[in-house]
């Protein structure tokens, strides 16, 4: 598996992910400032880590989806390359158009750092193979706008594409809406493309990785992709 | 020339800042508010001396940047 780790100034999860995908894998994956303007040759996955890039200045992640990588980025996802973005990461797809809607502050304006429950909605992607379908995965989150906002039509959109792949839920395994942690709409902690191949979520599965930490229940996510990419 | 670009959540769109400010203020005992929705402002100054190219400038970075035109509309003010 060739990966790509894009850095921005306030970057702080990519030392996490980068163990995380060399832990499934055994290949470290390739640091890219975010500065450059190509990807190292055969990158078959991109990830956008979580961090504060540029501080969150005017919104977040809205300075890091212009930055000169993104272009190179883009056209990777236009060829159905892998990108995932997780938190800060995913903030940055949305804000970059790769995928829809918007990260807002979270609904009751705390920063939120504790573990969460998650449904896996869908396990016929390139992220989510290894797990169970329907399965409830315990993953931390620690966000401040991790409240997903889109227009009615974008979600309805989303639902009936199925692209909803990760959503809130309570101990009992159940959405619900009016107390989902962050105020996202629908639950949702997590979304694809149209075609599957790029995955924005708020929760951070590279936390869960490694037993001496606790619980693995995000490592499936990372040998999903190491699946998926050897067979490439 | 010198602008002032003011960028606001639609009005579709919770405001959780304004509603915290909102409560902070009554509770300040500042009376006769109804309600309160924060935004942005950006004041800018243009090489242009053309308004009507200055303000293609700047709808152009609002568009690209100043705002999130999923969740926030924008205006353009020019200040003389």
């Amino acid at each position: 598996m060739k990966a790509a780790v894009i850095v921005f100034p306030g970057s702080n999860r990519e030392g996490d992910v980068a163990r995380a995908l060399k832990a499934v894998s055994g290949h470290s994956p390739a640091m890219v400032w975010h500065a450059e303007t190509a990807l190292p040759a055969g990158t078959d996955l991109v990830v956008l880590p979580g961090g504060f890039s540029y501080g969150d200045y005017l919104r977040c992640g809205a300075i890091a989806a212009r930055a000169g990588i993104m272009d190179a980025v883009r056209a990777h996802a236009a060829r159905g390359g892998l990108v995932l973005g997780i938190c800060n990461g995913f903030q940055i797809l949305c804000e970059s158009g790769l995928l829809p809607g918007v990260l807002v502050r979270n609904a009751r304006l705390r920063f939120i750092c504790r573990e969460a429950l998650l449904r896996v909605e869908r396990i016929d992607t390139p992220y989510t193979r290894k797990y169970a379908k329907g399965a409830v995965i315990r993953i931390p989150v620690a966000h401040g706008e991790g409240n997903y906002t889109a227009d009615a039509e974008t979600l309805r959109r989303l639902e009936g594409e199925g692209r909803v792949i990760f959503r809130y839920v309570t101990t009992a395994g159940q959405r619900d809406d009016e107390q989902v942690l962050n105020g996202a709409a629908n639950s949702i902690a997590g979304i694809a493309s149209e075609k599957l191949n790029v995955l924005g979520l708020m929760p951070h599965p590279e936390n869960h990785v490694d037993p001496l930490v606790g619980p693995t229940d995000g490592r499936p996510l990372f040998e999903s992709l190491a699946g998926v990419l050897e067979r490439a | 020339m010198k602008a002032r670009v003011l960028v606001t959540l639609k009005t579709a769109v919770l405001d959780p800042q304004g509603k915290a400010i909102e409560g902070a203020l009554r509770s300040l005992g500042v009376h006769g508010i109804g309600s309160v929705r924060q935004g942005k402002v950006f004041d800018i100054e243009l090489d242009q001396t053309d308004q009507t190219k200055a303000e293609a400038t700047l709808k152009d970075a609002c568009e690209k940047l100043l705002a999130n035109t999923v969740i926030e509309s924008y205006r353009i003010e020019f200040v003389s």
